[in-house]
């Protein structure tokens, strides 16, 4: 089953390209990620399906419709956690959701006991630690009616140690609800621990360069990323983005 | 709360002491009564005239709290307006700035020619003056709403409207209130002077009363009142923006600053 699809997006900044016939599809219930280095344009690519920019050409699908330059289809979760300060913490959990349907507080309430937050329900977002507050983020693109959500380096901001944990939490909380996943980075050990497939972008003007299929099964051990196999794995995509760059 | 007494007693000591050496001062240098006279005597008018002053003064709250809730009605859709239709704020803003120019002196008797001896001149007067502070911190308060959180709402598909009404709006409302509590003194003041348009009570009739008629210290206990009430109505206004925003209590992120 189809379910989001880029055929030959093209863009410009000013005179510069920064797309270049990107083209690429997702499909239900995957875990993709898009890797690729600084200034790739990476954001770029979540700007246009979130309807923000508009391609200079080329067209975007979702579910056999166009949604090319129309916003409100996908969810989001930026690099800095981006919670309202006024809101709770379950009130900010709400927000996506509050934007497009009716607010389902049991729901929220429910995925804050899963995600082990919901002692800090009333708390505002100021009261938290950076990782929480993404932990948080991330619960409010989960619970939001659109089916793809769209993670732009979500963890580049944290700490080594809390990134890890971070990743395997995210798993644990994704592989419980299967919504399909386009994540953003430009860090190769957490494309290869976290995604069923890898999509490698070029340097300016971007396009798919490679795409990878992740060999190792779900769900997934933390202790994955010392097996020689993921080394071997990092090691060819290391190469791969290095060589090519020459 | 024991904090604030904590803060508060070095003016208080400041005021006690200047009270303290205008008696004296006037004391000893023997000024009449009706150039100058000592706190004493001001404190004592307003005790035994507070029979006849707290009529005027309970008109004068009347009217500050109408003006007061018209000029921030007012400020407030200017800004909603403005803000929402580039275009108007791009011709509407220097006007706006102008309209504070107009000396409300000058203005105050035109208006009781055109609308008569009513409320409406006086609220007019006091609209003029109380509206702009919240205008502009409004207008300031929208505009430096952070950029990460518009993309997030932008990325989520959030519509003009709720993006205005759920996270302009309440980002700026720490602003704003930098806003209402200049707003609250001005309409203290821009009462006073509608008053002066022809009212039958009122601080501001009480004053002119006062001063026609060589009552100085009658009209030194007018001046007391309003600053008593401007400080009050300020300190109102606080304790409303602590009850609002009750998310910055940290103070370790400065919101709309």
């Amino acid at each position: 089953m189809e379910q989001l699809e880029l055929k030959r997006l093209s863009f410009h900044y000013q005179s510069i390209q920064v797309l270049k016939e990107l083209q690429f599809t997702i499909t239900s219930g995957e875990f993709v990620t898009i890797l690729g280095p600084s200034g790739s344009g990476k954001s770029t690519i979540f700007q246009l399906i979130g309807g923000l920019l508009s391609p200079s050409s080329g067209t975007i699908f979702l579910n056999d419709k166009e949604i090319t330059g129309r916003r409100g289809h996908i969810s989001y979760m930026p690099q800095t956690p981006s919670l309202m300060p006024w809101r709770t913490i379950l009130q900010n959990v709400i927000l996506g959701q509050e934007l497009h349907s009716k607010k389902d507080i049991v729901k929220a309430e429910e995925m804050l006991v899963k995600a082990g937050l919901i002692e800090y329900k009333d708390a505002y977002p100021h009261e938290l630690s950076g990782g929480m507050m993404q932990r948080v983020a991330f619960l409010r693109a989960l619970i939001s009616p659109q089916p793809i959500i769209c993670l732009d380096e979500p963890f580049s901001a944290l700490d080594e140690l809390t990134r890890q944990e971070m990743q395997s939490w995210l798993l644990s909380i994704w592989e419980e609800y299967k919504k399909t996943i386009i994540f953003i980075t430009h860090n190769i050990e957490e494309a290869l621990y976290l995604s069923d497939r890898i999509l490698i972008l070029s340097e300016k003007p971007a396009f798919i360069k490679k795409e990878i299929q992740v060999p190792f099964p779900r769900p997934r051990e933390e202790a994955i990323i010392f097996t020689e196999d993921f080394l071997q794995n990092k090691k060819a995509i290391h190469q791969f983005l290095k060589g090519t760059d020459h | 709360m024991f904090r604030n007494i904590k803060r508060g007693w070095r003016p208080f000591v400041v005021l006690l002491l200047f009270l303290i050496i205008w008696e004296f001062a006037v004391k000893k240098a023997e000024v009449p009564a009706w150039l100058l006279p000592t706190p004493s005597q001001i404190s004592l008018e307003l005790i035994n005239g507070w029979s006849s002053v707290s009529l005027h003064l309970f008109s004068t709250v009347k009217l500050i709290m109408l003006g007061f809730f018209a000029g921030v009605t007012v400020g407030l859709l200017t800004a909603i307006i403005l803000h929402n239709i580039p275009f108007l704020k791009d011709s509407f803003y220097p006007i706006l700035i102008l309209s504070q120019n107009i000396p409300i002196i000058v203005l105050a008797p035109l208006l009781v020619i055109w609308f008569g001896f009513g409320l409406l001149p006086k609220m007019i007067v006091i609209t003029l003056v109380c509206f702009f502070p919240i205008t502009i911190s409004a207008l300031d308060g929208f505009r430096q709403t952070a950029p990460e959180l518009v993309h997030y709402m932008q990325m989520a598909g959030a519509s003009k409207k709720q993006l205005f009404w759920k996270l302009e709006f309440p980002f700026a409302l720490p602003s704003i209130f930098s806003g209402l509590k200049i707003s609250a003194t001005y309409s203290v003041m821009g009462a006073v002077i509608s008053e002066w348009l022809g009212s039958e009570q009122g601080i501001g009739v009480y004053m002119t009363l006062a001063s026609s008629s060589f009552r100085t210290d009658r009209v030194f206990v007018a001046i007391f009142i309003i600053m008593t009430l401007s400080l009050l109505f300020f300190a109102l206004i606080n304790l409303i923006e602590r009850s609002v925003i009750r998310w910055k209590k940290g103070g370790n992120q400065d919101g709309a600053a």
